[in-house]
């Protein structure tokens, strides 16, 4: 009773369920299957059972390209020092409420 | 995992890694993470997992015989949440650079556990109740705990699971409660399901802390953050309120509330049947092992004609 290698070699998805229109995209979680239409049927039955979902993205897990944990500091360290990026670093006269 | 790092580099690291589950971080699977971390996850999430696989058996006993066309479709509708559950966890899992299908083989192959619970018999319609209410609310205590554990893509499938119990055990308790309002046979057969279910939902939390071999590390490393002893005790606490709210007694003639501490006390529980149980000896162990094994069986041409439709169309 083990599993045939043909099996086995069902690639993994990564799915992805948008909640409402309008809404993002957001990772739901994987599964394994065949092709792209049995992976979006498979990604409807697990993570859509209560109307989680009014679409759906499914995508080969082995194509996601991520930023590694090591990288935080420096690759996002371009961020860390520029606070004119936020509204908060500028002075307004006292009394104007408009911002 | 080509790495050689020394040892002086793993010990900062280890600490590093102590340091961010003391700041309550969530660990995600490309960290850098102890090796008895990964192994104790996999073992927990997998034995998780396997469980509710083979929780769907003793309900899907009574998937035909279900009373009312109502109760049939929510029982066909839980039994497929608990795939659905198994396979959320499975899929965490994964991301230990585990493969769900060796995990998967190691059920089969009889070499992985499951939670005790699922190996007792359904023997009536009211078990189906007993099971919802008692064995699905002592998985949301736990659950609901494990939904802080400190490693991401298991708590993310705990909080997915957690919003979905709760019909689970509402439709059992619906299930007793009518019961338990019913003719006299169909209350007898209410007390009789609640009879054989208490001790074993009790045991469901594990053995008490001092017993328990895992409990100090998975808490020390925020895997789980509740004692079991906690656990069932609160488990208790809720659940002898609902039975007096449904006329029903708890088969325990040691039970007493403490005013003190505000808890239910119970007797001594029965610890040699728990590991009976547990070590393969219970009322069903081979027959879920067998009809896990048939399903896979009975199932291996569709999954063999869905890889022959991909390979022809490729």
């Amino acid at each position: 009773m083990t599993q045939s290698p043909a099996e086995r070699s069902w690639p993994l998805w990564e799915v992805f369920t948008q909640s409402k229109e309008g809404e993002p995209h957001q990772h739901a979680g994987s599964v394994h299957a065949t092709d792209a239409e049995h992976a979006l049927q498979n990604a409807r039955d697990v993570y859509a059972r209560r109307n989680e979902a009014v679409n759906l993205w499914v995508v080969p897990s082995v194509v996601i390209t991520a930023s590694t944990p090591e990288d935080v500091g420096p690759f996002f360290d371009p961020a860390n020092d520029k606070a004119y990026r936020h509204p908060q670093f500028y002075k307004v006269p006292k009394g104007v409420k408009v911002f | 995992m080509t790495t050689t790092s020394t040892a002086s580099e793993d010990s900062s690291r280890l600490a590093q890694f102590e340091a961010r589950i003391a700041a309550d971080e969530s660990i995600e699977p490309k960290d850098w993470m102890p090796e008895r971390y990964r192994k104790q996850l996999i073992r927990m999430m997998a034995q998780h997992a396997h469980s509710e696989v083979v929780g769907m058996l003793p309900e899907g006993n009574w998937i035909t015989r279900a009373p009312t066309l109502r109760r049939k479709m929510v029982l066909l509708a839980k039994v497929q949440d608990e795939a659905g559950h198994g396979l959320y966890i499975y899929c965490g899992t994964e991301t230990l650079g585990v493969d769900r299908h060796d995990l998967v083989q190691e059920l089969l192959d009889g070499k992985a556990k499951y939670s005790s619970i699922f190996n007792y018999p359904t023997l009536t319609w009211a078990d189906i109740g007993a099971i919802g209410w008692l064995v699905d609310g002592a998985a949301i205590v736990n659950q609901t705990m494990l939904a802080k554990a400190s490693f991401g893509p298991y708590a993310r499938a705990m909080v997915r699971i957690c919003k979905e119990e709760n019909f689970h055990k509402r439709q059992g308790y619906e299930i007793m409660a009518t019961l338990a309002r019913g003719t006299g046979a169909q209350r007898a057969m209410a007390q009789d399901a609640l009879n054989r279910w208490w001790w074993p939902s009790l045991m469901m939390f594990g053995p008490h802390d001092k017993d328990s071999t895992n409990s100090d590390e998975l808490m020390r490393w925020g895997i789980k953050r509740k004692s079991n002893d906690e656990l069932r005790q609160r488990f208790v606490n809720m659940t002898i309120v609902q039975a007096q709210a449904i006329d029903l007694t708890v088969p325990d003639a040691d039970l007493k509330y403490n005013e003190m501490t505000g808890d239910w006390e119970t007797g001594p529980i029965d610890w040699d049947e728990f590991w009976r149980v547990v070590k393969g000896n219970g009322p069903c162990n081979k027959e879920r092992l067998d009809a896990r094994r048939k399903a896979d069986a009975d199932g291996a041409w569709v999954r063999a004609a869905a890889s022959a439709y991909v390979e022809k169309h490729a």
